[in-house]
């Protein structure tokens, strides 16, 4: 099981490298993101816990939570559900391939990406805007990049379910994230939102994946920096997710 | 078709020696959906190393019953065999044994034909030789191209590599050739009547009279989820059995009544002042005309000898039934 996960996980790796769309998508739009807010706003500062920073440093854990999702929601949505809907998913059925091998390879496939997204934006944070690679809290960080990650990737094949044809799959991922990118603190800061929007977006798993990354991020925050609630409240929708997508996941085209 | 025949029926005395239990089993499959009923109870059997075709109009519960046999699909009543193990509960060790080609399917984005087969070669316990599968499929030169910038030919012989590569015994075609030109299906007919000569067990479904005719060993029709025909490309229908059309125009000034005697009585005005006769004895018949114009010192140019294709077989089995089937 392990080494077919292995197995599969490599080639949907090739397989995501050679995709020029999800390569966009999913690593270069981030970056882009996380240059134009904080060029953008790059004067102010942000009152976080524990005293203020600056503006384009709180955009960092904000668009590293936008990189988890793009990787592990967005782009698991579109490449599962184009897989599906073109019938390779049910011809990989027809071997002797676990269905969990095919999923875990997936989803090892999309957790790597996150990873290196993070990477790559703490970096950027670090180069460009004189934010400091956080040490105490580094274990934080990389736990809460990973919960958020498996729980994304539970939500997106959950959603599959309901897309039942391949190109909706991205106009639809796109038409839930962005209201809840500004609603949620990636694109504006919590602080400076109606009380009303920010009570909306701490209902959906966007808000506590960013504040998780924040609290780990935030060079204020004092002791190991894991957010327990957040974490929590973003592993309850990736296990809501999960039981969805195990209740209606489909191998078999949905469209025809 | 002298190869093509002698194939055959090579392949039928490796049967008889091989294995008794058939491949495939079914007794008394029933497939409903809600109030429609795809799949009327049949029995069907499918016996090592022949090539089973399926045929039927759309609707008539090919592809149900097909989807059944691969485990795709839950029966609603009967029992299912393949290789010896219900598909509906049967594993990872029963999909290393069966090879599947569905009706439809593209390839996998972003792989090359190479790496499309090596992924699907570490699926299995004991896979065939990579490259040795690209050329039996014929894809050689395209080995290093990516799976979505094949023609429509050459994605399905893909999928003929791609059901190969776990050396399966049985193997499912579900419309192998629907939508090729006729080269194309050439080439795949060529690819299926290799795997005969590899002692695999193929499970054939298709449209077209001339596939079946040309690959299959054994036909069997559906038509609205009931089985109305069973038989060889040779015998299905009757068709051995049913009269040949000997058709011809008579000189002018002749009429029916001038042929010899045993013929006038056959012989009934067809199409375009031609005239038909209907013989069970065609050869005798044949003689007959040919003494009788002869001996007047004429020929019949436009004289044909037709006997009943598998076509006409077909549609005068299905013909009734084919108009009120669903898509």
């Amino acid at each position: 099981m392990i080494r077919m996960t292995w197995h599969q996980s490599r080639y949907d790796l090739r397989a995501f490298l050679r995709n020029r769309q999800s390569q966009f998508f999913t690593l270069a739009l981030p970056i882009l993101f996380l240059v134009i807010f904080a060029s953008v706003f790059r004067n102010g500062t942000v009152q976080v816990p524990g005293g203020r920073i600056s503006t384009s440093v709180y955009y960092v854990p904000g668009i590293m939570a936008l990189g988890v999702i793009a990787a592990c929601f967005a782009n698991l949505v579109a490449s599962v559900t184009a897989q599906r809907e073109r019938g390779v998913l049910k011809r990989r059925r027809a071997t002797p391939v676990p269905a969990a091998a095919i999923i875990a390879g997936r989803v090892l496939v999309a957790i790597v990406l996150a990873v290196v997204m993070a990477a790559v934006l703490l970096g950027i944070g670090w180069a460009a805007y004189g934010a400091s690679v956080p040490g105490r809290t580094a274990l934080a960080l990389a736990v809460t990049v990973v919960i958020g990650a498996a729980s994304f990737c539970c939500l997106g094949y959950a959603l599959t379910s309901l897309i039942r044809n391949e190109d909706t799959a991205q106009p639809v991922t796109q038409a839930l994230l962005l209201p809840l990118y500004f609603i949620s603190g990636v694109f504006v800061a919590v602080s400076i939102l109606p009380h009303w929007l920010a009570d909306v977006g701490e209902i959906f798993p966007v808000r506590h994946l960013a504040n998780a990354l924040l609290i780990a991020y935030n060079p204020h925050t004092s002791g190991l920096g894991f957010a327990g609630l957040d974490l929590l409240i973003v592993a309850a929708w990736g296990a809501a997710g999960l039981l969805v997508a195990l209740r209606t996941f489909s191998w078999q085209p949905l469209g025809r | 078709m002298d190869s093509i025949s002698s194939e055959r029926s090579a392949g039928q005395a490796g049967t008889a020696s091989a294995r008794v239990e058939p491949v495939i089993s079914v007794r008394g499959l029933v497939k409903r959906y809600d109030s429609h009923q795809a799949v009327a109870g049949i029995d069907l059997e499918v016996r090592h190393g022949e090539i089973f075709a399926f045929l039927g109009p759309n609707g008539a519960g090919k592809t149900t019953t097909v989807e059944i046999l691969e485990g795709f699909r839950r029966r609603t009543a009967g029992e299912v065999s393949v290789l010896g193990q219900d598909p509906a509960t049967a594993g990872g060790a029963w999909r290393d044994r069966v090879g599947v080609v569905l009706q439809e399917s593209e390839p996998e984005p972003g792989l090359s034909v190479r790496e499309c087969l090596a992924m699907y070669a570490g699926y299995y316990r004991k896979p065939r030789d990579i490259d040795q599968t690209i050329a039996l499929v014929g894809l050689t030169a395209k080995a290093g191209t990516l799976g979505t910038r094949l023609s429509g030919g050459q994605r399905r012989r893909l999928d003929f590599a791609l059901a190969l590569i776990g050396d399966p015994e049985l193997i499912f075609l579900d419309e192998p050739t629907t939508g090729f030109d006729p080269s194309a299906r050439r080439a795949a007919w060529e690819v299926v009547a290799g795997l005969r000569k590899l002692g695999k067990t193929i499970f054939l479904t298709t449209h077209y009279m001339d596939e079946a005719e040309y690959l299959a060993d054994r036909i069997m029709v559906l038509s609205a989820g009931h089985i109305v025909a069973e038989g060889t490309p040779r015998t299905l229908g009757g068709r051995d059995h049913m009269s040949t059309a000997i058709s011809f125009t008579l000189p002018g000034g002749l009429a029916p009544r001038d042929l010899p005697a045993g013929l006038s009585p056959l012989a009934e005005p067809g199409p375009a002042e031609l005239i038909v006769v209907h013989s069970e004895s065609p050869l005798v018949h044949l003689q007959m005309l040919s003494d009788w114009a002869l001996g007047r010192g004429f020929d019949l140019p436009d004289l044909d000898v037709h006997r009943p294709t598998l076509e006409e077989v077909y549609l005068s089995l299905t013909g009734s039934t084919s108009t009120k089937d669903r898509p």
